[in-house]
């Protein structure tokens, strides 16, 4: 199999494959799962059986179900978060690269102090004062998201605006959203196509993890992370319940990791072939 | 190359003031203000004023932040609005308890990732190379949760052999501790060997790509003498920053690990300041938390500065 003209290694196509299925299974939660995400269909707590396949939850509902739906949340707001973040991080990136002086200065500095704390304790920090609304979440994890991608991409817009035909560029007296968008933006691409992977990685971990802390999305809504909280007192019982929504975040992330992996080894051999 | 510690050092610290402004501004720009944190849904504009003149929220806020960082240098982080008890208190055990975890794991996981990413360098492309790599990706891969629970269904439930909780409290004796302790450490153990050893890889190979390891080649050495005394040395600086990052990686995963082992630790504290808006608390944490992410950077680069031979004698 091939994907952007290189051929895919074996752990790609399994990390390909795991994230084709992932997607599908968000967009296609209400059509495959069995019950609704909140319908009671039984005791709680009842074993698997040929109708529940992976038993039922702690009111009676059915895991299998919750798990499809989960992904549309999980998956879905992790996407809309990194989407946001690369748009607010790019675009101040380049802007820090193209324009320079005060504002570079400025925009790195505020930067530099955000990364200064680890980011769960600073998404900590937010969130005691602001609670956790759904879209103070968002707003919160894209803006510290941004801060990584804001780095990379101005380092990437650096290196670019000092070749010649950005220098070029400017004394056609093109304007700066031009230099940014047709001259920078194309050649910047495959390194931050692999920062997206990773960043996606990185917020859908952030937000299972506050969740899992009961920090993040709040009932009656339910993703993969207040998933794991809310079953993880079976796991004393003998029953893996946890470790189905646990094990559906770490799939996911094997699978994203997986390809992201393959891309940084095209993109290194790409460079010590001279290409 | 005092001059260039004493540089890094200064910055260390510079962080640190900044980062305080952060945590302390970090509540007073933000919408909403502590009082109507603490009154949530029973907030009247005459309860709001009189919980903000209670709380001295009228003054402006250089002063209130002046007055916080004194306290803090003090040692006196104020008190819990929760149940009123004074915060240094509160957080003393619980630091305790979250140091005594993370150097467990530290402890374990360094000299076990140094000896692991060596072999892989030596070993590069062949079985044991690709295996290591593949697994390694995937652990730093799953979230802490998974791997803590995996252990847990097996190791506590399953096998039996050790405890799924770890309830330690004050009076709980070393060996008990370790014991307690075992499966949050071995969680925590997983993720770092797998990025220090990962790290630890890359830099031996990168070293390895140096014209002086190809003479070593061409005189005829053994593999593990190149890598142990030629390329080892000169890795050297890169993998003690590999070191020091892995450790500062540890202030949060601690926090997730602590929750899955209801381990009575700082970061647990810090989740439930959180929930229930306790904003002193939550400060007091994040700045100790902050603080010690600092201060692992910081050395990082200072050690790494300290073994560069190139830096140890002035020009």
């Amino acid at each position: 199999m091939r994907l952007f003209g290189y051929k895919l290694n074996i752990t790609a196509t399994i990390g390909l494959a795991i994230i084709v299925l992932n997607i599908a299974a968000a967009v296609l939660a209400p059509l495959i799962a069995p019950h609704g995400q909140a319908d009671i269909v039984g005791d709680a707590w009842a074993d698997p059986s040929s109708q529940f396949w992976l038993g039922l939850d702690n009111l009676g509902r059915d895991i299998v179900s919750r798990l499809l739906y989960g992904a549309r949340l999980s998956i879905g707001l992790s996407a809309l978060i990194t989407v946001l973040a690369f748009f607010i991080g790019i675009v101040c990136g380049f802007t820090a690269a193209a324009v320079g002086g005060w504002v570079d200065m400025l925009l790195s500095r505020v930067v530099d102090l955000l990364l200064s704390m680890p980011i769960l304790i600073s998404a900590f920090m937010v969130l005691s004062v602001l609670g956790t609304d759904l879209p103070v979440l968002v707003v919160t994890i894209a803006l510290l998201n941004a801060t990584l991608v804001f780095r990379l991409a101005r380092a990437v817009a650096m290196n670019i605006a000092a070749l010649e035909f950005v220098e070029a560029a400017k004394v056609r007296g093109e304007g700066l959203w031009w230099i940014i968008s047709r001259e920078i933006l194309p050649n910047a691409v495959p390194p931050l196509v692999a920062e997206f992977g990773l960043r996606f990685c990185f917020t859908f971990l952030l937000i299972a993890a506050l969740s899992f802390l009961g920090l993040g999305i709040q009932p009656p809504l339910a993703d993969w992370g207040s998933m794991v909280k809310d079953y993880r007192d079976m796991i004393n019982l003998d029953s893996p319940a946890p470790l189905y929504p646990a094990g559906a975040i770490a799939l996911l992330t094997i699978g994203v990791n997986f390809v992201v992996d393959w891309m940084l080894s095209i993109h290194s051999k790409g460079h010590g072939e001279g290409a | 190359m005092l001059k260039l510690v004493a540089q890094r050092f200064a910055l260390g610290l510079l962080t640190l003031f900044a980062a305080s402004v952060l945590i302390f501004a970090g509540t007073e720009i933000l919408p909403g203000d502590l009082a109507s944190a603490i009154l949530q849904n029973n907030a009247t504009p005459e309860s709001l004023a009189a919980m903000r003149k209670e709380l001295g929220l009228e003054r402006p806020a250089y002063v209130r932040y002046g007055e916080w960082l004194g306290g803090v240098a003090h040692g006196n982080l104020g008190r819990s609005l929760a149940n009123n008890r004074d915060v240094a208190d509160e957080i003393a055990p619980r630091l305790k308890n979250t140091l005594f975890l993370a150097l467990y794991a530290a402890i374990i996981s360094v000299p076990l990732a140094v000896v692991l990413g060596l072999l892989a360098a030596i070993r590069q492309g062949g079985i044991y190379d690709r295996l290591v790599n593949v697994v390694t990706l995937m652990t730093i891969s799953v979230p802490e949760y998974f791997l803590a629970y995996v252990l847990v269904k097996y190791f506590a439930v399953g096998l039996g052999w050790f405890p799924s909780l770890a309830n330690v409290t004050s009076n709980t004796g070393l060996l008990e501790r370790l014991n307690l302790t075992f499966l949050a450490m071995l969680t925590l153990v997983l993720v770092i060997v797998a990025y220090m050893m990962r790290m630890t890889r890359a830099s031996v190979l990168s070293v390895m790509a140096s014209p002086y390891i190809e003479m070593a080649m061409l005189k005829g050495l053994p593999k593990w003498r190149i890598v142990a005394q030629h390329a080892f040395p000169n890795a050297l600086a890169p993998i003690i920053n590999v070191i020091a990052l892995n450790l500062a990686y540890l202030v949060t995963g601690v926090v997730v690990v602590e929750a899955v082992f209801v381990y009575p630790g700082l970061g647990q504290l810090m989740v439930d300041a959180v929930s229930k808006h306790d904003v002193p608390v939550v400060q007091a944490c994040g700045l100790i938390f902050a603080g010690a992410f600092i201060l692992l950077n910081m050395t990082a680069d200072i050690l790494a500065i300290m073994s560069n031979p190139r830096l140890r004698h002035p020009r």
